[in-house]
Order: structure tokens, then C-alpha cells, then sequence
């Protein structure tokens, strides 16, 4: 099949921020998740978990609290004071509006999502009413003496519960008066804390509060009496956490030793109507904090300084076992931070801040697989771009011939220029980019370095041509007439003839760069799009969607080739549909055409389209080379797909020429070394 | 494991139980309350929490109750009838009866059927069926006559099957018992005849019934003591046709056969069976839940003074006539385990009849299983049948054992016995079970008699275990045979922390003498050479551990004099003799509950405790003496068994071993022990962290830095 040499890089030194806030949407079963930078994420659980949508973060934002209102439109808020509205469909922030209340720690939507509730440092909570466009604030409830940091509705919307320092208190929603405040024990196994906070509360429609705090305990209270009924002490630090199911029969805390307990509203006895909770399954997923928790139907979903969002499926819950009752632990973006100067073997990182540009070593040996070759030259760090003002970058792209490098946050778009001397590399910042071009979420450079394509949020394709030093606007595709949904990811043709472009759900564009018109629309698949690529002298339109499924488009013909009409007949590989990481890089071998390249994180694959397709009986991966087998053996058993598990996990590969290989990886040894240390456990007596 | 709570009486000022005990107990609308009609002219709402009675109704001088009042649960308020015709309709606000709702009927009512979630029905003693609201409309309305006028209804019950109403009632006619089956909704009625046996013509068997899925089963008490199993389809597939139907033996003489009246039945759940009458002809009334699963006796409360042999089940409480009272029991039934359900069996030899116990037959229970969970449930009652048929002819050869062994000689019963053993009949473990109950039983009753042997033989068969003789323990206990409660040990999965407690004292207080001859397995102990001749016990240790040697600072004296001894102390010899040290290490062995260990374990006397300490500690030495933390030998006891009963005896004897002097040594051994162990686990905790170290270091050397160049071939 082809022996590579491949560049085997570690020192991308990517640390995801950790997870501060998840809420689950029931309606249409997606999952928002803040990161500690202020990064917003948007999952579709029901399309194999893929990270659809996210929104960057802000230095100056740290999200402390997210919900879902009104159905499906997004809160935060954080302690610079603000809330913040989400818009979904082009991904920039709609509006910001200051609480003043100083900074917020909570914030919870009603159980109809027509009010939203704020907990604020100066001890206030306050009401907001949710109109079709905005957010209106009504009226603040009684103010307490000290923050407020959880915040829970009855479902009936008649009280909520807060939860503050050394006590919980209920409030009647009509009134705004506070009905009872609940002192919580600060005692833990003996010890007085100088203070006790209510990281979290839950509010039953039978009037229970249960309250987690920073003593470790897990609290069941009564509202109307506002006495304790039941106290569990599970952890010896913090317990951050909780959320209940919508049928309330099971809540799951997550504690700072990163154990998630999962308790289930279970029969005393079996036959017997009365019921008790009792903590039924602790998971350790986490090293870290855990969090936030979300409860969706099915599944437990948890998030934490160790940066994994982890969903671990309940069981019970699952009806069907198939791949979705497994596990999920996703740590790295479902995008690409990494892009590649195929002619100078440049490797561009991006960081939540700055960007850095290394050249790949070079070797003289040569060896058989498996060898490591000594190296003739190291890796050379050359540059360290930092990004002026406190947004985080959306995206970046070095153009192929190395001498370009774009990137845009939500306000700038910015165009360097590089010039190489010898060892020497001067960078020049094209000034005066046009204001359109900013939050853009795709940049791609064609591949003669002359042109650069810009996928904007607002739905429209943008072309520049480059010139020696400045640019020139060529045009812009508009959006359809009625949707401005944002453009996530291009593909442009080798030949510079094709554009691709995929939104956030719908199909997938094809435009003709020489007649600057719409070619065709890829038909629409239920799956959002990982990664699209534009095969070289056939223009076929290969493209990977999240449910693993692979498609080729040509594009002369505005139809599907023969050989995806033909997968899609056999089907995949089960084992290749059961990966649970989206194909993230589309590329092609120069000299074979039949040859498609591609990754996911933990496997890179060459799919050569002349072989016979596996079907489920055959063995997917294929490790181990063929020894003595017979030719008849070799035939029956080679297929497609050439599997190589060794990188992972793997957040870029691509072909710098026919023979080498690039591969990006980042152990998550290497993360978590650079995490805060963990709560030490003992793992001896005494 | 089913079990009833200690019962309660409710004050009966009120009611005036006649002869044939009150008319009927029944639920009310809210939880725990309940309408009580007695024989007479009274309905009696109790609140059973309370134990007192909330309300209590009256109809005038003259006129008489005739069924139970009721309740209709869908507008709470309480039905009655009086002079078989007049019915009245009242709630909790009304005081005086005959100032309520009065409906005068055109028949006479047998009974009025409500239970939560449905309209109450009224039965009529000719045999319709009517819903109240109809009846209502129309009060006057003619009623049909389904039975003719000599044939009476006998028993009758309400249920819902799959949220449809269905009544069924029974009837006696020309000697035969019919059964109908009345489905409400659809009004579609089905006949059945009852099968019985000959004996049941002249006495009434009693009845309960429950739904078990798309079957209605129907149980009967009858007079020959048996409960019987009768199994009902609720969707008949021809109704015009009189179908018959078989009964089934479910439990076979739970009441004395010759009590006639006073007994009666209830089903509780799917399983439990509460049975009221007297066990034997001649003892007192008891009443008593069975298992109908495992067979077995579940629970069982005596009634002195006698029942009127009516028994009421609503929600975990039982009612029930004691004396002149009405009395309350708990019930609870947690899920029925196996061990759980096996625990109490019933003895029959305390009760001095020659019955034949019954035992657990597995095959049977087995096949039972399986085909309840078949659809084909009718088949089911074919196959107990025929199980049962089957087993009949195995009866006399058993029959012949049993009685060989009550009346011959152990030397004859040994031969027979193993004659037995040797041949493998399916009901093999009934048997067995039979054989060592009738040898136990022999045993109790004649002093002299021992089969040892046999009981030996049995043992090893592998198949008994405690619950199944209790009394097997109990005996060689009192005979002091430690070689059968050794092999118990070994054997019974099951011991009960007291026997096993008995044991322990017996093992310990045994004379060294008496042990010399008897014949113990020592595969056990270790280094049986060494110790044998050192009988005598040396005291004499030195706690060496994990390199700490203890620097004894105010030890006793005899302590100092042996580490000033040159060359000694490094041997350690065993403080009991080999044959004690094998009987201790089944204790050691022996599985055990905390909690139920520790009560007894204080009673064993100080000095045996010490013995027991110094033996444990021993083997404790013996243990950390090698590397892996054990001790030679087939089956030894295990480090933490060890540790577990040091911690056990310490836990329940701590002031007594801390008073007596020659402890005084042990325990600071014990003590300094358990100080150097804390010293060794602060030592590791303090190692992690430099292994945690090292192991980033040994990480570091294996990843492959930073960046390489490899290469790959595909495949």
C-alpha cells in the first residue's frame, strides 16, 4: 500500500480550557458547554455527539452559569455582570446586557422559560422577563446577605430555592419575599469550616430542595417546614454539582475528587409505594472537579477542570445496546487547530490567544516500518504570534506556499505577510482588512496561494486576491434569500476552479470560481458535515459526516460516483461506523487518485477506492503485515480501507509530499501535567 | 422473608362479635382505615394507627346487617345492607343510619363487592350481578335468578384483571361445586365445575384467590389439611359449555385434618399463603404463613384463645377475631430469598408426630418454575400431576429406610444407609433430608443412640447444610464430637454465628486429654513435627515486624528477662496443641456477620480468650514470617481472617482481656504491632509520592520526545 515517513509531532501544546457549565436542551436533544476561557459549545447528541456549532471565548468573559429559555435560545452569564444571548444560527453573541448586580454566579430559566433568574455577589436575585427578542428585567426578590450561587425553580414556577454561603433560602415568585431560609451544618467528620457554600440546588415538584455544598454533602430538605430530612455525606471535598432528571426519579452530583454519584428514587422494598433516594452508582470518569452535571434522559453527562466532557449513558435507559450505550469521553474540538505549508513543511498552531509556526525537521536515513530515523535537523520553532485584545481566535490558515498567514477573532480579521531569508522570517500585517471579513469562521488559502476565501457568520463566501503585500476584494457569494445561516467549513478545487462550502445543517454548496456563480447544492443529509475536501484533476467533492458516513460528489457531473453509489449499497464497515470521533481532514495522495486520506482522532486511514470494499466479517484494522500467507489469502483479505491506529490521539495529519507524512498529536499525559494537581487521595491507610 | 409483626388489639366496646365472629372487615377510601361489621347491627370505622375507632354506625332495634358494609371508592362514602334488601348509603358526616339514603331492593343481596378503582357490584344471593349506579337508577328493578333457591353462594371475590372488573363466585349444587366467572365489562359469564376430592362433600372448604396474570387462581383449605391450587382462565373461550376444573396440590397438611371450622385461608402475594387453624388436632389455633414456592413454614403465631377462623388481608395488616377481640397483625414479606426461605423449616419432631417432613423437592420446584413462565399454563397443572404421580412409587423404599432407621441397630442402619448412598434416585436430596431428620430424630429420643458413623457418611455427601439439621450441631455439640462439628464446619455453608460460637467454646475448653484420642483432619495446620512434642504452652514472642523490632520500654519483667536471654526469643512456639490448632482454624475459616458474631463471643470465659489471642497472634507471626504473607499448608486460614479475629475477640472482650494479667504481655504486642503498622503505612505514603516521582521520570524516558521522524507501512 505505500510506506511513509512520517513527522510525528508532540509539541503542539494544546490545553482545552476546562468545562464550567453544561445544560442539556431537551427539545432538540443538544448540549451547550462553557469552558472556562468563555467558550461556548454546542453538541448534537443526536448526531453521534458531533460539536456542531461553538462560540469563542473572551478573557474578560468567564461564563459561571448557561441555560436554554424559550425553547431553544441560550443564556449565560459570568462575573463580569453581563447575560448574554446566544444567536444559534448566525454564532455571535446577540446581545450583552449588565445585571448590575455586580458579578453573577447563577442563573436558571423558568420551567415554561418565559423568566429567567439571576443570582448576583451583592446577595440579589433577580427576575427577567424573556421577550421575542430580548430580555427585560421585572423585578429583584428579597436580597440576601451574600452571593448567590445556585439557583433552582419549583417545575410548577410557583418558588425557586437559592443557594448561598452557610444557607439556603426559599422564595415565593408571586411576592418576591423570602418563605424560609435553611441553615446548612458547616461540620465536616468533626471539623467546623469556616463556611459552608451551596454549590448547588435542586427544587422537586414535591416541594423537596436538595441542596450539595462544599462540605461534602448531598442534602435533602423540606420546603415547607424547612427542615433537613436527609443528609448524605459523600465526599471529602466540595461537591460542585447536581442535576435532576425531568421525571425526578434520579439526580447525579459531581464532587471535587471528580466521582460522579448517580441516586435513584428507589422502592424500600420491592411492591412497596414508598420510596427513598439512595446513592446507587459512583463514577470515576474525571481526575478533576467535576463542575457541572446535566441529566438527559438517557444519559449522565458531566464536565470539569480535567477539560473531558464525559456522557455516561445509564443503562437502564437504553434501550437499544448498541454503539450509543457506550461511553463517550470527548476532549479535543471536533475542528481543526492545525494547518500546513504542504511546499515549505510549515505547521501553523492555533491557540485560544496566539499562534505559533514551526518547521518540520528533516531526516537523510531511511529505515522499515516502525524504525525512527535519526534526525539531520530539529524542529524549529520560528514564530509566536500573539493576538492583540482579549478575543480569542476563531480560526487561522497559512496559505500552501507558507508566505501568507490569516486568522480572525469576533471583531478583526487580520492578514500577515511572511518573508523568508535564509533562516530569517520577517512577518508584515496587511492593514486596512475590510470589516466584513470579521468573525469568520473557515479561511482557506487556493492552492497557488493567490486567493483566500473567507466562510463569514453571517452565510456569506467572501474571495480576496492576494497580491505582493495588499489585497483586493474579487466578490462575495450571498447567503440564499431568507437564511443566514453561518458557513463552517470550505474546500477549494487544486485547480482553483470549485468552492465548497457546508453551514451548520443544511447541504453543501458548490460554487464555479470562473463564472463566480452557485454550481450546485449537494443534497442535503441529516448528518452535519466534519470535513469536505475537493479531490485533485477529478474534482470529486469527498465528504465526511458525523454519523461516519463518507460521501464522493462529483462535481462535473453534479451527482455521486459510482464508487460512493457502491458504499453506499454495501455500507460501512460496522467497526467504522461504531468510531466515536468525527473525521476531522479530507486529503489526497498527488500521484494516486484513487487513494483518499483521512483522520479522526485516534486513526488515520487511506481509503484506495480500486479494492473491494470490507464487508462485517472482515477485519477492519489490520496491524500486523503479511508474513507467509498465500497470494490467495492476501487477496480475499485486503480491502479498502488501510487503517493505522499508531498517532493518536490525532488532532491533524495531512500528505506534505508522496512519501512523507505529517502527524499531530497530543498525548493526554502532556494535558494533564499541565492541569492544576488533583485532589490527593490517599491510597494507603491511616 | 415473610414475617409478622407483633399484633395489636383494637378495643371492641363497640362491636358485639356473635358466635360466627364478625361479618366482615373492610377497606375504607384513606390508608390505614378500615370498616368493621359485626354480626349484628354495627359498622365500626377504626383508624388501625391509632388503634381507635373513628365512627361508629348502628341500624335500629329489630332490624339486622346482612353483608358487610363497604365502601365505594369512587365517592368515599359507605354501603350497607340490612334485612337482605334494604340498603343504605352514607358517609363520615352522618350519624344515624336511619336517617341516610334508604334503596329498598326487589331480591335479597348476598354481598357487596368494592375495591379501589371500580364501582361496587352487587351480588345478589340468586346469582346477578348488578353495578351499583344501574341498581340505583332503578331500585326495583328485577332481578334474574341465575342458581335456584336451594344452592347458596358460598364464597366470593372481586378483582380487577387487567383494569376490567371481573366477580367470581362459588356455589355449591347436588354435591358439586361450581364456580362462576363474571366478567363485568363485557357481561360475559362462565361456568365452571370444581373438582374435589370425595372427602370434601360433607365439609366446605375455605377459598382465597388472586390473579396470577391472565389466570385467576383459586386456592381451597380443605378438610383433610391440604391447601389445593385451582387455576381459572379469566378469558373463556366458550362459555356456553360447563368446563371443569382440576385441582392441583400446592401444600400439603398445614392444618390438622380434623379441625372442621375454625380454620381458614388468605393469600397474601404471589408466594405466601396465610393459614389460621389449628397445626395439630390437639394444639391451640395458630395462624401461620407459608411459602408456597419453597413449601416451607414462614412464620407462625399461637391464639390461645381461639378464632372464629376468619381471617382478613388488606395492605400488609391481617385481621382477625382473637377471643373477643379484634386483633391487628402486621405483615411484611420482603423479597423471599432461598437461604431466607429455607431458614425456618418446620420441625416435626418438636411437635412429637411421626408426619413426614416435608422437603424441598428441587426437580419439582424447578419444572414449577419454567412452566409458569410458559404460556401454556394449563399444561402446567398436567405436569405437577404427574410429578406427583411419579413420585409416589419411590415412597415405600424410603418409607422402608425411615423405618429401619427408627428400629434397627446403627450397625444395620449403617449398611442400609449406605446401601442408599450408593443408588441415585432423582429425589435423592429429599431423601437424604428425610434420612438424617429421622436419624436426628432417633437421636433426640434415645440417649444412647449415635449413629455416628452414618451422620459421618451423610456430612460428606455434600448436600446437607444447617438449615436443613439444625439439630445435627446441636448433637455433636453435646456429645463434644469435634470431629463431626469439624467437618460441619468444613461442610455446612450456612452455620449460624451461635453454632459456629459454640463450637468455638467447645474447641477451646476441650481437655488436651480427650483431644489426644480423637481423630482430627490436620491438613490445616503446619509444621505439625515442630510443635507436637512442645505441648506445654511456652509463651514466649517476640513480634518482629516489617523490620521493626519493638524496644520494650515498660513491659513486664518476664518480657525483659526473655529478650535479656542470650540466643532466644527468635523462636516462637504454638500456644495450643496441632489437634486444637486444626478445630480453631475451621472456626477461622467459617463465614460470619459482625454483628451476630459479636454477642457471643463475650461469653466465651477470659482465659479462653487469652488462649484463642495467643494462638491468633501466632499464627500471625507465622504469617509475617515469609514474604507472601501466608502460612504453609492446605487451606490455612488467611492473613486477614487472622487480623479479622484478633479485631473480633478484642472488639467483644476488650475490659475483660485488659484486666487479666497474663493478656497484659499480649496486648503490647498487639499494640506495638499496630504502631509499627501505622509507622510502615506513614513510610509508604511518603514512598508514593518518590515512586510517583520516578514513575514521571520512567514516563519521560519512554515517550519519544517532543518530535521524530518514524516510519509506517500500510498494510
Amino acid at each position: 500500500m505505500g510506506e511513509f515517513k512520517v513527522h510525528r509531532v508532540r509539541f503542539f501544546n494544546y490545553v482545552p480550557p476546562g468545562i464550567r457549565c453544561v445544560a442539556y436542551n431537551n427539545q432538540s436533544n443538544r448540549l451547550a458547554v462553557s469552558r472556562t476561557d468563555g467558550t461556548v459549545e454546542i453538541y448534537n447528541l443526536s448526531a453521534n455527539y458531533f460539536q456542531e456549532k461553538f462560540f469563542p471565548g473572551h478573557e474578560s468573559r468567564s461564563t459561571e452559569a448557561l441555560c436554554w429559555a424559550e425553547g431553544q435560545r441560550l443564556f449565560s452569564a459570568g462575573l463580569n455582570g453581563e447575560i448574554l444571548e446566544y444567536d444559534l444560527q448566525t454564532l455571535n453573541i446577540k446581545y450583552a446586557l449588565d445585571a448590575s448586580g455586580g458579578p453573577i454566579w447563577s442563573l436558571a430559566a423558568s420551567p415554561s422559560g418565559s423568566q429567567l433568574l439571576v443570582g448576583c455577589e451583592d446577595g440579589s436575585v433577580k427576575l427577567f422577563e424573556v421577550t421575542p427578542d430580548k430580555i427585560q428585567f421585572a423585578r429583584n426578590f428579597d436580597r440576601q446577605k451574600s452571593r448567590i450561587l445556585s439557583l433552582s425553580w419549583h417545575p410548577a414556577g410557583t418558588h425557586i430555592a437559592a443557594g448561598s454561603i452557610d444557607y439556603i433560602s426559599v422564595f415565593d415568585v408571586k411576592s418576591g419575599s423570602t418563605l424560609r431560609k435553611m441553615i446548612v451544618d458547616r461540620q465536616h467528620l468533626g471539623m467546623t469550616k469556616s463556611k459552608c457554600i451551596v454549590w448547588g440546588v435542586a427544587f422537586l415538584s414535591d416541594g423537596t430542595v436538595i441542596s450539595v455544598d462544599s462540605v461534602g454533602k448531598v442534602q435533602l430538605w423540606d420546603s415547607a417546614t424547612g427542615t433537613l430530612v436527609k443528609s448524605h455525606l459523600i465526599a471529602n471535598a466540595d461537591v460542585q454539582s447536581i442535576a435532576v432528571a425531568d421525571q425526578e426519579d434520579s439526580f447525579v452530583v459531581g464532587t471535587a475528587e471528580g466521582t460522579v454519584f448517580h441516586f435513584q428514587l428507589v422502592s424500600v422494598t420491592s411492591n412497596s409505594s414508598e420510596k427513598q433516594w439512595v446513592r446507587t452508582k459512583p463514577f470515576q470518569h474525571h481526575t478533576h472537579d467535576v463542575r457541572t452535571v446535566a441529566h438527559s434522559p438517557t444519559a449522565l453527562i458531566s464536565g470539569g477542570t480535567d477539560t473531558h466532557l464525559v456522557i455516561r449513558p445509564l443503562m437502564e435507559k437504553v434501550e437499544v445496546k448498541n454503539y450509543d450505550a457506550a461511553l463517550r469521553k470527548i476532549t479535543f474540538p471536533h475542528r481543526r487547530l492545525v494547518s500546513c505549508s504542504k511546499r515549505r513543511q510549515l505547521l501553523l498552531f492555533q491557540f485560544a490567544h496566539h499562534l505559533e509556526l514551526w518547521r518540520l525537521g528533516s531526516t537523510a536515513a531511511t529505515g522499515k516500518n516502525g524504525d525512527t530515523l535519526p534526525l539531520s535537523k530539529n524542529a524549529d520553532h520560528l514564530l509566536h504570534l500573539k493576538t492583540k485584545g482579549p478575543e480569542n481566535i476563531i480560526c487561522s490558515c497559512i496559505s500552501p506556499c507558507g508566505s501568507w498567514i490569516a486568522y480572525s477573532t469576533a471583531s478583526r480579521f487580520f492578514l500577515y505577510r511572511l518573508k523568508y531569508v535564509r533562516d530569517n522570517i520577517s512577518l508584515q500585517r496587511v492593514s486596512k482588512m475590510p470589516a466584513f471579513l470579521r468573525s469568520a469562521l473557515h479561511i482557506l488559502f487556493s492552492e497557488d496561494s493567490t486567493k483566500l476565501f473567507v466562510a463569514s457568520n453571517q452565510g456569506s463566501l467572501h474571495i480576496i486576491q492576494l497580491l505582493e503585500g495588499s489585497f483586493k476584494h474579487l466578490h462575495s457569494f450571498q447567503p440564499q434569500s431568507g437564511t443566514v445561516e453561518a458557513m463552517c467549513l470550505l474546500a477549494v478545487s487544486p485547480d482553483g476552479n470549485w468552492l465548497a462550502a457546508s453551514g451548520t445543517s443544511a447541504g453543501v454548496h458548490v460554487y464555479n470560481l470562473n463564472h463566480l456563480k452557485l454550481h450546485c447544492t449537494v443534497p442535503a443529509y441529516s448528518f452535519p458535515v466534519t470535513a469536505l475536501a475537493i479531490a485533485p484533476n477529478t474534482n470529486n467533492l469527498v465528504i465526511a459526516h458525523s454519523d461516519q458516513q463518507v460521501f464522493e460528489f462529483s462535481i462535473p457531473d453534479k451527482q455521486y460516483t459510482e464508487w460512493s453509489r457502491t458504499v453506499q449499497k454495501q455500507g460501512f464497515h460496522q467497526l467504522w461506523l461504531q468510531r466515536d470521533t468525527p473525521i476531522t481532514h479530507i486529503s489526497f495522495h498527488p500521484k494516486r487518485p484513487m487513494h483518499i486520506l483521512l483522520h479522526d482522532a485516534y486513526m488515520f486511514c487511506i481509503i484506495d477506492k480500486s479494492l473491494p470494499l470490507p464487508n462485517d466479517k472482515a477485519v477492519l484494522y489490520n496491524p500486523l503485515p503479511p508474513k507467509d500467507e498465500s497470494d490467495v489469502f492476501l487477496r480475499r483479505t485486503t480491502h479498502a480501507f488501510k487503517i493505522s491506529k499508531i498517532y493518536k490521539p490525532l488532532l491533524f495529519m495531512d500528505l506534505l509530499d508522496e512519501r512523507t507524512l505529517v502527524a499531530v498529536e497530543r498525548p493526554l499525559d502532556d494535558i494533564i501535567a499541565q492541569l492544576p494537581p488533583p485532589i490527593k487521595k490517599k491510597k494507603f491507610g491511616t | 422473608m415473610a414475617a409478622l409483626e407483633e399484633e395489636f388489639t383494637l378495643s371492641t366496646g363497640v362491636l358485639s362479635a356473635g358466635p360466627e365472629g364478625l361479618l366482615g372487615v373492610e377497606q375504607s377510601d384513606k390508608a390505614d382505615q378500615f370498616l368493621v361489621t359485626d354480626g349484628g347491627r354495627t359498622v365500626v370505622l377504626y383508624k388501625v394507627s391509632d388503634q381507635k375507632p373513628l365512627g361508629s354506625w348502628s341500624v335500629k332495634q329489630g332490624q339486622i346487617i346482612t353483608c358487610p358494609a363497604v365502601c365505594n371508592f369512587q365517592t368515599g362514602e359507605y354501603i350497607v345492607v340490612h334485612d337482605n334488601k334494604v340498603l343504605r348509603i352514607w358517609n363520615n358526616e352522618d350519624v344515624n343510619l336511619d336517617k341516610v339514603f334508604k334503596a329498598t331492593l326487589s331480591a335479597e343481596v348476598h354481598r357487596i363487592h368494592s375495591i379501589p378503582g371500580a364501582e361496587p357490584l352487587v351480588l345478589f344471593s340468586s346469582g346477578a350481578i348488578r353495578g351499583l349506579e344501574a341498581l340505583l337508577a332503578e331500585p326495583q328493578q328485577k332481578i334474574e335468578t341465575l342458581i335456584s333457591d336451594e344452592e347458596v353462594i358460598k364464597w366470593s371475590k372481586f378483582f380487577m384483571v387487567f383494569k376490567h372488573p371481573v366477580l367470581i363466585f362459588l356455589f355449591f349444587q347436588h354435591e358439586n361445586y361450581f364456580v362462576y366467572v363474571q366478567m363485568c365489562k363485557s357481561h360475559s359469564l362462565s361456568k365452571y365445575t370444581l373438582l374435589l376430592g370425595k372427602e370434601e362433600k360433607s365439609i366446605t372448604p375455605k377459598f382465597t384467590a388472586y390473579v396470577d396474570r391472565k389466570f385467576i387462581s383459586l386456592m381451597s383449605l380443605s378438610s383433610d389439611g391440604c391447601i389445593y391450587e385451582t387455576l381459572i382462565p379469566t378469558y373463556s373461550t366458550d362459555t356456553e359449555k360447563n368446563q371443569r376444573l382440576v385441582r392441583s396440590l400446592v401444600l400439603k397438611a398445614v392444618v390438622s385434618g380434623g379441625a372442621r371450622n375454625r380454620t381458614t385461608l388468605t393469600n397474601l402475594d404471589q408466594d405466601h399463603v396465610a393459614v389460621l387453624g389449628p397445626p395439630l388436632p390437639a394444639s391451640k389455633e395458630c395462624l401461620s404463613i407459608w411459602n408456597r414456592k419453597f413449601q416451607t413454614l414462614q412464620s407462625s403465631k399461637e391464639f390461645p384463645q381461639g378464632t372464629s377462623g376468619q381471617l382478613w388481608y388488606y395492605g400488609e395488616i391481617l385481621f382477625m377475631l382473637h377471643g373477643k377481640c379484634l386483633t391487628v397483625i402486621p405483615y411484611k414479606c420482603q423479597v423471599s430469598s432461598l437461604a431466607g426461605a429455607l431458614g425456618k423449616l418446620r420441625h416435626s419432631q418438636d411437635t412429637g408426630t411421626c408426619s413426614m417432613p416435608h422437603f424441598v423437592n428441587w426437580e419439582m420446584c424447578e419444572g414449577y418454575e419454567l412452566e409458569s413462565h410458559s404460556a401454556a399454563q394449563s399444561r402446567r397443572i398436567l405436569r405437577r400431576k404427574k410429578m406427583e404421580a411419579s413420585l409416589q412409587p419411590e415412597v415405600p423404599g424410603s418409607e422402608q429406610l425411615l423405618s429401619i432407621i427408627n428400629k434397627d441397630s446403627e450397625k444395620h442402619i449403617e449398611v442400609e444407609l449406605r446401601k442408599f448412598l450408593a443408588t441415585s434416585t432423582p429425589d435423592f436430596h429429599t431423601l437424604l433430608g428425610d434420612v438424617i431428620t429421622g436419624l436426628l430424630g432417633r437421636c433426640k429420643a434415645e440417649p444412647s443412640f449415635y449413629p455416628r458413623n452414618c451422620l459421618m457418611q451423610l456430612i460428606q455427601t455434600h448436600v446437607l447444610s444447617y438449615s436443613l439439621c439444625p439439630g445435627l450441631m446441636e448433637i455433636a455439640l453435646e456429645r463434644a464430637d469435634v470431629q463431626m462439628l469439624q467437618l460441619c464446619l468444613q461442610q455446612f455453608p450456612d452455620i449460624p454465628e451461635s453454632a459456629t460460637c459454640a463450637c468455638l467454646k467447645l474447641f477451646l475448653s476441650i481437655g488436651d486429654d480427650s483431644l489426644q484420642d480423637m481423630s482430627v483432619s490436620m491438613e490445616s495446620v503446619f509444621d505439625c513435627s515442630d510443635t507436637m512434642q512442645d505441648e506445654e504452652m511456652e509463651e514466649q514472642t517476640e513480634v518482629v515486624q516489617n523490620g521493626f523490632s519493638p524496644k520494650d520500654s515498660n513491659c513486664s519483667n518476664e518480657n525483659q528477662e526473655l529478650s535479656e536471654k542470650p540466643g532466644a526469643a527468635k523462636t516462637v512456639s504454638c500456644p495450643v496443641t496441632p489437634k486444637r490448632a486444626a478445630l480453631l482454624n475451621g472456626i477461622l475459616h467459617s463465614a460470619y456477620s459482625e454483628t451476630f458474631l459479636l454477642p457471643h463471643l463475650k461469653d466465651i470465659p477470659a482465659q479462653h480468650i487469652v488462649l484463642l489471642l495467643q494462638y491468633l497472634n501466632f499464627l500471625y507471626l507465622k504469617c509475617s514470617g515469609n514474604a507472601a504473607m501466608t502460612l504453609p499448608g492446605v487451606n490455612p486460614p488467611t492473613l486477614s481472617q487472622i487480623m479479622d479475629w484478633i479485631c473480633l475477640l478484642l472488639d467483644a472482650n476488650f475490659t475483660v482481656v485488659l484486666m487479666i494479667p497474663e493478656a497484659k504481655r499480649l496486648l503490647t504486642n498487639l499494640y506495638k504491632f499496630v504502631k509499627s503498622q501505622i509507622c510502615v503505612y506513614s513510610e509508604l505514603n511518603k514512598i508514593e509520592v518518590s515512586f510517583r516521582e520516578l514513575q514521571k521520570l520512567n514516563q519521560e524516558k519512554n515517550s519519544r520526545g517532543l518530535y521524530s521522524i518514524e516510519v509506517l507501512e500500510l498494510f
